[in-house]
């Protein structure tokens, strides 16, 4: 029987020629990956493992980011404990404020990602990494520990959804909608513990960026994995940012999936996830209601990267963000940041009325930098709009793409740049 | 292994992680300190109802969001001493196993069983019983590598025993 591209990676990597959905198998890590939240946890369950260090230090990458720089000072004891634990163990890829972005945007960019790789992380968007043609997905810290240990992981081998992308996406709309979009269609437990393997000729009017954000948030429909195939702009990506060798797998053509979906690109809508979940999901033109906004963020792992600062510039340009509008642009790392100022977009941020934060997760998950009050409502370019996610228990999050976002931040209201003067 | 045997606290589907344990307190890894915080945003008196050995049943996709393990150890650190589900998400299954709090897959139960109601498990057969209903329902077995890993009550525990994960039964 034909395997899928994830099932083909997995298989190379547990030294086996097939497997089939639902086997148990052990596979060889190429990179461990975590965070200021989850390495801690990590750290304390390495300890207990009667292990001597780590089993590769250039296959494990430490990247403090949640609440970053230090928001407090248990935050500061729990990086202070990352810090110890890459200079103890000589980790190659440990990145300390000043370096460090947020990680899904940054290991990329580093060329610590590549086609072929299997990835796991102590952050369920590692999947992000599928943009490029790896098998990445999301674990806790004691998976990340036994990984740092062993530089194996266990797996049940996932069965696959596969998504047929054709068309060209419309002006405004982004690989957020295009996400959002699928969410909205085969909800947030659509994917449950299957991959998300997204094919067809539409793929090539993606921009890495938008592949990125597509891979990002397959854990909001339940996904194991989201995984795209290599072509030409993802190779040309990795030769870019990095020198490892990658390599490319893709499905067989009798592969099995256990359903299949087409979509036309081109039919898509800027698309806005409704509280409290990332399915509630309507196009612009569905909401006919004024829904006034408190704060606008746009940044995070899904949506911090270079086009999609650039896109809210286009947006915001010879503009101005509405009277009592909270907008909080946040570069996904250093490097974003550095070319986003060469650009002059940030002037454009600054002279709209936006701040403009150090690369930090933050107000993404209500840890800092942008917390809701009771009622209040935020338009961001996040991920997850979940009860109490971003503050308040009372209070809402509307997940939407830089576009949409930075036009809600002109208007004060829920808004396509479509709709401004 | 042992059953549990408790109280039922009864929640619907979609349970996030942000609910279970919001980040607002991922600044301390403590389980106790975390065990206070659990459920707050969907159940502000969870942890001063909760009594140890009590379950939490579930509809589907408990435990959505995100990877923070600090949701299931909270959960156990409260003294909740089952989870039964009509389907988890994937990496708080994995969580869950790997730090020993036992979780049942059992749409049926999860969709009968009521808040309050008393409710017993047995690891080994995955048999529920609704003592107040007088009801039983068959929940999903565990494939034998993931028993071994809750049998060692953990997975750093099981990793010190064989070394490895290959033992995948």
């Amino acid at each position: 029987m034909g395997m899928t591209m994830t099932q083909k990676i997995l298989a190379a990597h547990a030294g086996l020629d097939q497997v089939e959905a639902g086997q148990l198998i052990e596979a060889d890590l190429d990179l461990v990956l975590g965070n200021d939240i989850t390495s801690p946890v990590a750290i304390k369950e390495m300890e207990k493992m009667k292990v001597d260090g780590v089993f590769n230090k250039d296959k494990i990458a430490l990247v403090p980011d949640h609440f970053v720089p230090n928001k407090d000072i248990k935050s500061a004891e729990h990086c202070k404990c990352v810090r110890e634990f890459a200079k103890k163990n000589e980790i190659t890829n440990y990145f300390e404020v000043g370096q460090m972005g947020i990680e899904h945007a940054l290991l990329p960019e580093q060329g610590l990602t590549v086609a072929g790789d299997v990835i796991i992380g102590a952050d369920s968007h590692t999947c992000t990494y599928g943009a490029l043609g790896a098998f990445s997905t999301g674990v806790g810290s004691t998976d990340m520990a036994a990984g740092m240990a062993t530089g194996k992981a266990w797996f049940k081998v996932p069965s696959a959804i596969r998504f047929n992308l054709t068309g060209k996406p419309s002006e405004w709309v982004s690989g957020k909608d295009v996400i959002l979009h699928i969410i909205g269609m085969i909800g947030v437990d659509g994917a449950l513990y299957k991959s998300m393997e997204f094919t067809g000729d539409g793929i090539a009017n993606l921009t890495m960026d938008d592949r990125f954000t597509i891979a990002n948030m397959a854990i909001e429909a339940g996904g194991k994995n989201g995984i795209f195939p290599v072509d030409e702009l993802a190779i040309s990506y990795m030769k870019e940012h990095g020198t490892r060798a990658y390599k490319i797998y893709e499905a067989d053509a009798d592969a099995v999936y256990d359903e299949e979906y087409t979509i036309d690109l081109s039919t898509l809508r800027p698309t806005v996830a409704f509280p409290h979940l990332p399915e509630n999901t309507k196009t612009i033109d569905e909401i006919k209601e004024d829904i006034a906004v408190d704060q606008v963020v746009i940044g995070s792992c899904t949506n911090g990267r270079l086009d999609d600062l650039r896109i809210a510039a286009k947006v915001l340009n010879g503009r101005h963000v509405a009277e009592g509008m909270r907008c909080i642009v946040i570069p996904a790392t250093q490097k974003i940041y550095l070319q986003a100022m060469e650009e002059g977009l940030l002037k454009t941020f600054i002279e709209a009325g936006a701040i403009v934060s150090t690369p930090t997760c933050g107000p993404c998950l209500g840890g800092y930098m942008g917390i809701l009050a009771e009622g209040e409502r935020c338009v961001s370019t996040t991920n997850r709009n979940f009860v109490g996610r971003m503050g308040h228990v009372n209070s809402e999050i509307y997940l939407a793409s830089p576009a949409v976002a930075a036009a809600s931040a002109v208007t004060g209201k829920i808004s396509c740049p479509c709709q401004l003067t | 292994m042992k059953a549990a045997k408790g109280k039922v606290f009864k929640y619907g589907d979609n349970v996030d992680t942000d609910v279970i344990i919001p980040a607002r307190y991922l600044n301390s890894s403590d389980p106790a300190e975390l065990a206070q915080h659990c459920m707050e945003d969907i159940d502000k008196g969870f942890i001063d109802k909760v009594q140890k050995g009590d379950i939490i049943v579930a509809t589907k996709n408990f435990g959505c969001g995100s990877s923070r393990e600090h949701a299931p150890i909270a959960i156990k650190a409260a003294g909740v001493s089952c989870v039964i589900a009509e389907t988890f998400a994937r990496i708080f299954y994995r969580n869950a196993i790997n730090i020993g709090l036992p979780i049942v897959e059992c749409p049926e139960a999860a969709a009968a069983i009521d808040a309050g109601d008393e409710v017993e498990v047995d690891f080994d057969s995955g048999v529920i019983t609704d003592v107040t209903k007088g009801t039983t329902y068959q929940g999903q077995a565990f494939p034998e590598f993931m028993q071994k890993i809750i049998a060692a009550e953990g997975l750093v525990n099981y990793i010190n025993t064989t070394q490895s994960h290959a033992d995948l039964g």
